[in-house]
């Protein structure tokens, strides 16, 4: 395999994490939404994120070419296998926390994704277009619910500032270019993330203070989710998620 | 007149693309698989199915999802193939192509038509706001034909619905939102 399709493979297999992660973290509010129209609209949302995760991983286990399927990607992999960032896996708190994480999220790929439809990889290409309409729903409803919940009650106030500051320090992460990311966006198949962080924190800036919230000071950061070294939450999360493809191998139904 | 037929470019250009296909009798009969959400709408109507070609004994269908997720493209891709292979088409494939994205612009008149007859209203029901999304009002009510109606939830029952509620006649009612 050349260097750039294996870089590719790890590049798909990232994006592929992220988006399972997130989206299963999102699917654990579905029944516990605070009212039935927004238990749909996560469920909406998870489903749009997994969506993305297949399309993902079906095109790495494509590249891979070595008989693995898209669910050997989601199903058979450990914790220190996943690449995914360590802002998505954190546990979904309550209901502000998960707001404001899906706000960050929805930001950085309102902002990456177009980026990402400029590939010279046709695939990565026509996923990206695929998934920049749902971003755009995405994005109004999670910056819609941190203003109501920012500038809110006194409670609700406190308790999404609280959850901005304790996820702040897992945002710089985001922005890291390492040597295979930053071959493939030399190649222009993959995007220089380093060049939206300007971007990304203006945008969220100016949400958090419409919101009456502060914007932390950059104090802190934890990184390592691109290199496999995860925080003890993963390990949790993938227990549950790939329980019954493990205790059924090549199971169909 | 109230009814001026205005078609959008990419429905033209499928209808061109249906007509002047050397397999005509394969997108008829394809008109018979019908969306397993909505099945007032087969999957021509709906604009997922974007080719059908036949080389030598094999027929190759390529079919695109609407939205990511949308749970239904593995019904869908089953339909095909039995509706083929019940017609006597033995070597059936169906590709699922991502590019160029679906857009709700692909979705015929008479798709459109039998969605509002359904009971869902169909994109042009409603003026999408500033940035180009579901607008919070005014999507015509399917059963009253009234605007005056508000958005209850940005998410419906499928990812490709919003759900509104009519003020008028007070009926709760899906919008097939346009992207």
């Amino acid at each position: 395999m050349s260097d750039i399709k294996a870089a590719t493979l790890e590049y798909t297999t990232r994006l592929g994490d992220d988006s399972v992660v997130l989206g299963h973290r999102i699917s654990e509010w579905v029944s516990y939404g605070p009212f039935l129209e927004e238990d749909i609209a996560y469920g909406n949302v998870a489903l749009d994120y997994i969506g993305r995760a297949r399309m993902f991983y079906t095109y790495a286990a494509e590249l891979a070419n070595d008989g693995r399927t898209e669910d050997d990607f989601a199903y058979m992999r450990n914790d220190r296998e996943y690449r995914n960032l360590l802002l998505l896996e954190m546990p979904r708190g309550d209901f502000a926390y998960s707001q404001v994480r899906q706000l960050l999220a929805d930001v950085y790929y309102t902002l990456l994704l177009p980026e990402l439809v400029q590939s010279k990889d046709a695939t990565l290409s026509a996923i990206a277009a695929k998934s920049i309409k749902e971003t755009k729903y995405h994005l109004r409803r999670s910056r819609d619910w941190v203003l109501r919940l920012g500038d809110g009650t006194e409670e609700s106030h406190k308790r999404t500032q609280k959850a901005v500051d304790q996820l702040w320090g897992y945002t710089h992460e985001m922005f890291d270019m390492d040597e295979t990311e930053q071959m493939l966006a030399d190649n222009g198949i993959g995007v220089d993330v380093s060049k939206l962080h300007d971007a990304w924190r203006q945008m969220v800036s100016d949400i958090l203070t419409e919101a009456t919230l502060t914007v932390p000071e950059d104090s802190w950061a934890v990184r390592g989710g691109r290199t496999g070294y995860h925080t003890e939450n993963l390990g949790h999360m993938l227990t549950e998620m790939q329980f019954v493809h493990r205790s059924h191998p090549g199971c169909k139904w | 007149m109230n009814e001026i037929s205005l078609m959008p470019e990419e429905q033209y250009q499928r209808l061109q693309q249906r007509s002047a296909a050397d397999v005509k009798e394969l997108w008829d009969l394809l008109d018979m698989v019908k969306d397993p959400e909505v099945p007032v709408l087969s999957i021509w109507d709906l604009g997922i199915l974007r080719d059908i070609e036949r080389i030598g004994g094999q027929i190759i269908v390529t079919i695109t999802p609407t939205y990511s997720g949308c749970p239904a493209m593995d019904n869908i891709r089953t339909d095909v193939a039995t509706a083929l292979n019940d017609a006597g088409y033995a070597d059936v494939t169906v590709n699922m192509s991502l590019s160029p994205a679906w857009s709700s612009e692909w979705m015929s008149l008479e798709g459109r038509k039998n969605l509002r007859n359904y009971g869902i209203a169909p994109p042009e029901d409603a003026d999408l706001d500033e940035d180009g999304l579901t607008p919070d009002a005014h999507a015509q009510c399917p059963h009253c034909s009234s605007r005056n109606t508000r958005r209850i939830s940005e998410f419906g029952s499928t990812a490709c619905k919003a759900l509104f509620q009519c003020n008028d006649c007070n009926e709760p009612f899906d919008y097939f939102k346009k992207i």
